[in-house]
């Protein structure tokens, strides 16, 4: 850069929000107003339509530009970002490929209720619907997978675009927002003007619930004898998991944390009765499964959790507690709907419940909670020790969140490995089991976890993935190296597509079509690791587990991957058959809890 | 399965058609009929929406257009009491021989001749969609060339608006 080209962009540029009414160029304005949403981190890959945002973005002190390899890795780290800092993930990057690689994590944010922004450049908007070089009409397709998105061809408009894309991302039920952006916008002048009003009349999320509704729900949980606290991500991502334990404990009502609010409550907690749903612990789904009073806050009844749905809690009644009106009534009828932020929801059940319980009406559980201690008792979650001195994956991961502790982040990818790691890990903190629920995106751990390790630098950051997983996105180990990302990655390589393989094992007669990885052997992932600049371990028996874990915590100069070679039949139980009624879950394989089936 | 009339009304930008046409479609509901226009407001789009569709469904597609930014406000139109009009153009066979009947069906139903032709009339027609298939079925026999219609639009009857609250609101 010459000396003129700095002093211009140090004019405008500077680091700190400027004021309003300041000539400069759409590019300039795109960086001020992300400095006036308080960014300070951005994941992207810069390429021709967004490159004069790359001019003054390299002149600003307050946001950092990670260079990734990939640009599904600055999505999926911008949502590994959201998690660990609680602010909006930024990603950025180019028109066509560029913005279609972006694609897969604005799915899978939108599907998680993840805040995300990204920011794509856009070919001219003279040139928009040509089949330009480089064109692809972006805000078209990510309209189905987005809260919403901004196509922006006026320099003028970039910061009410950014200011409203920032509020829409992060409040009301968090999601992804794509700001495309004509490369003609970035290079015309332009004055800046933050701060006018927001101008989105369609949008009004309804957080206060309806106190009515509230208190009718408070009577209906002391009146039930066999209610369930039934809780999503909803709950994680409005920040409520204290007052959650101030219900729980007020009322004695049991919880089950779904896979995107493990860690919503503490598992510790003699409440917690685990995990729901196709791989749920006993208790949990039986929990589910006898209830007469589903309180469902924060949560969508996917049909991970639900099985089949018309015998889903045939008994139960359901309170049905969502900041999206959309969820509620969606898959299951709701007796009592409430629709409200999760943390005003449950801040006002308490005072209703406490109100009741003034009144002399409390809640009677005890037989209920002695049918649960029994499930508890008789079906805990479990695995068995594989043959000649293989590592068990399961016992991989369990003594990987002992070691790491409940402050370690878990970052998960896909499958076999994901399952376990929501099983076997203790969660004791919202927001530090991270990984891609609705979606399933193979690959997400890698890239998610550096945005993890970003968001919350000195926290250690866990990603727990398998070899195929790992795969598709460990080119974004390079970024890590060379930006003093220091993640550790546990490969739980069974050489195979796990998940896959086990339901080719109990669906498909063990026909083993193309899910062999032949991992053992190609690539070497210890190598793999020393040329992307990462210190490589391998662990290949059980009695080397712990030391190798407390080495890998012990190296933090650099980001760690341990190749975990483990048993490759291992399998996720408890299972319930995808389409099937969750009373037919298996503990194992050929073993099933009695109780009595509704239908 | 019964049909629906929604009166949605969505900020006056582009793509929003893009966005409720496509909402339909991922849900799986078919659109019988779409028009839209703008209304008093300028910053203020008026679509109305026919749907063929049970109750339960038609509820998750309203939530779920709410959920759509660009989008104020939807009401459900009582079929009661909704006056409902769409426009047809009828390019019609008719020469010299049997010119003559086929004007005597356009008075029948008070519809109106646009342009003659030395062998087509082509016919202007708006009502409700029981008239225009009357209309339809007795001009068949004549030989019909080529038909144009319009979306249904439609507007409850009496003196409350639906768009009052909405446009001050976005004004």
């Amino acid at each position: 850069m010459s000396d003129t080209n700095a002093q211009a962009d140090a004019g405008a540029a500077t680091g700190t929000p400027a004021a309003s009414g300041e000539r400069m160029t759409g590019a300039q304005s795109l960086v001020k107003s992300l400095e006036h949403a308080g960014v300070t981190d951005v994941f992207g890959i810069p390429g021709g339509a967004i490159l004069p945002a790359y001019d003054p973005l390299m002149d600003s002190k307050q946001v950092r530009h990670i260079l990734v390899r990939h640009e599904q890795g600055a999505g999926h780290a911008a949502e590994g970002y959201a998690y660990s800092s609680g602010k909006v993930g930024v990603c950025m990057a180019t028109s066509g490929p560029g913005a279609t690689n972006l694609v897969t994590p604005i799915a899978d944010a939108y599907m998680d209720s993840v805040p995300m922004v990204a920011i794509t450049g856009q070919v001219a908007s003279a040139a928009i619907g040509t089949d330009a070089f480089q064109e692809a009409d972006i805000s078209g397709i990510t309209m189905p997978i987005s809260k919403h998105n901004f196509l922006v061809t006026n320099p003028a408009e970039i910061p009410n675009a950014i200011n409203e894309a920032f509020h829409l991302a992060s409040t009301g039920r968090p999601g992804p927002v794509l700001v495309d952006i004509s490369k003609d916008a970035l290079v015309s002048e332009t004055t800046f003007r933050w701060g006018d009003e927001l101008r989105l009349p369609g949008y009004r999320p309804v957080t206060k619930p309806h106190s009515k509704q509230v208190r009718e729900a408070a009577t209906l949980m002391a009146e039930s004898r066999q209610p369930v606290l039934y809780i999503g991500g909803g709950v994680v991502r409005s920040g409520s998991a204290d007052k959650l334990i101030e219900l729980a404990e007020l009322t004695g009502i049991p919880v089950v944390t779904t896979l995107m609010a493990r860690g919503a409550f503490p598992d510790s907690h003699a409440l917690n009765l685990g995990m729901p749903g196709m791989h749920g612990t006993v208790p949990a789904v039986g929990a589910l499964q006898q209830s007469d009073l589903l309180i469902a806050i924060g949560t969508r009844f996917d049909d991970r959790v639900t099985g089949h749905l018309p015998s889903f809690a045939p008994k139960a009644k359901v309170i049905h507690a969502d900041i999206d009106p959309a969820e509620i009534g969606k898959n299951r009828h709701a007796d009592i709907p409430i629709v409200g932020d999760a943390r005003e929801v449950i801040t006002e059940l308490v005072e209703a419940v406490k109100a009741e319980q003034a009144a002399g009406k409390v809640g009677d559980y005890e037989g209920w909670w002695r049918q649960l201690n029994e499930w508890r008792e008789e079906f805990p979650l479990g695995y068995d020790e594989p043959h000649e001195g293989v590592a068990a994956p399961q016992h991989v991961i369990q003594r990987l969140g002992q070691i790491a502790g409940p402050d370690a982040y878990y970052v998960a990818g896909v499958g076999q490995h994901q399952m376990w790691s929501s099983q076997f890990i203790q969660y004791e903190k919202p927001a530090h089991w991270i990984n891609s629920g609705g979606l399933g995106t193979m690959g997400f751990a890698v890239p998610a976890a550096m945005g993890a390790k970003v968001g919350s630098p000195n926290s250690t950051v866990w990603a727990i993935d398998g070899d195929g997983c790992f795969q598709m996105t460990n080119q974004e180990l390079a970024t890590c190296a060379i930006n003093d990302i220091p993640i550790k990655v546990a490969v739980i390589n069974n050489g195979t597509l796990g998940m896959v393989r086990q339901w080719q094992s109990l669906f498909y007669n063990e026909r083993y079509s193309n899910t062999d990885l032949e991992t053992h052997m190609i690539p070497d992932f210890v190598k793999l690791a020393d040329a992307y600049g990462c210190h490589g371990l391998r662990c290949t028996s059980p009695d080397e587990i712990d030391a190798t874990i407390e080495k890998a915590m012990e190296l933090n100069d650099a980001p760690v991957v341990v190749d975990f070679v483990v048993h490759k039949d291992a399998m996720v139980w408890p299972m319930v058959p995808a389409g099937t009624s969750n009373d037919l879950i298996t503990v194992a394989r050929d073993l099933a809890p009695a109780w009595d089936p509704e239908v | 399965m019964s049909r629906h009339t929604l009166s949605v009304l969505v900020e006056n930008r582009p793509g929003v058609l893009a966005r409720v046409a496509a909402l339909f479609s991922r849900r799986g509901f078919n659109i019988e009929s779409l028009a839209v226009g703008p209304t008093e407001s300028p910053d203020v789009s008026r679509m109305t929406i026919a749907v063929e569709v049970a109750e339960l469904p038609l509820e998750q597609v309203t939530k779920q257009l709410n959920k759509l930014v660009n989008v104020l406000k939807i009401v459900e139109l009582d079929p009661n009491a909704t006056v409902t009009r769409e426009l047809l153009l009828i390019k019609v066979k008719a020469d010299v021989d049997n010119r003559s009947n086929v004007l005597e069906t356009v008075r029948l139903f008070r519809a109106k001749v646009v342009d003659v032709a030395p062998d087509t009339v082509t016919i202007e027609a708006t009502g409700d969609q029981g008239k225009i298939q009357a209309l339809l079925a007795v001009l068949e026999p004549f030989g019909i060339r080529e038909i144009v219609q319009s979306g249904m639009v439609a507007v409850g009857r009496g003196h409350k608006s639906i768009t009052d609250k909405s446009v001050r609101s976005s004004g």
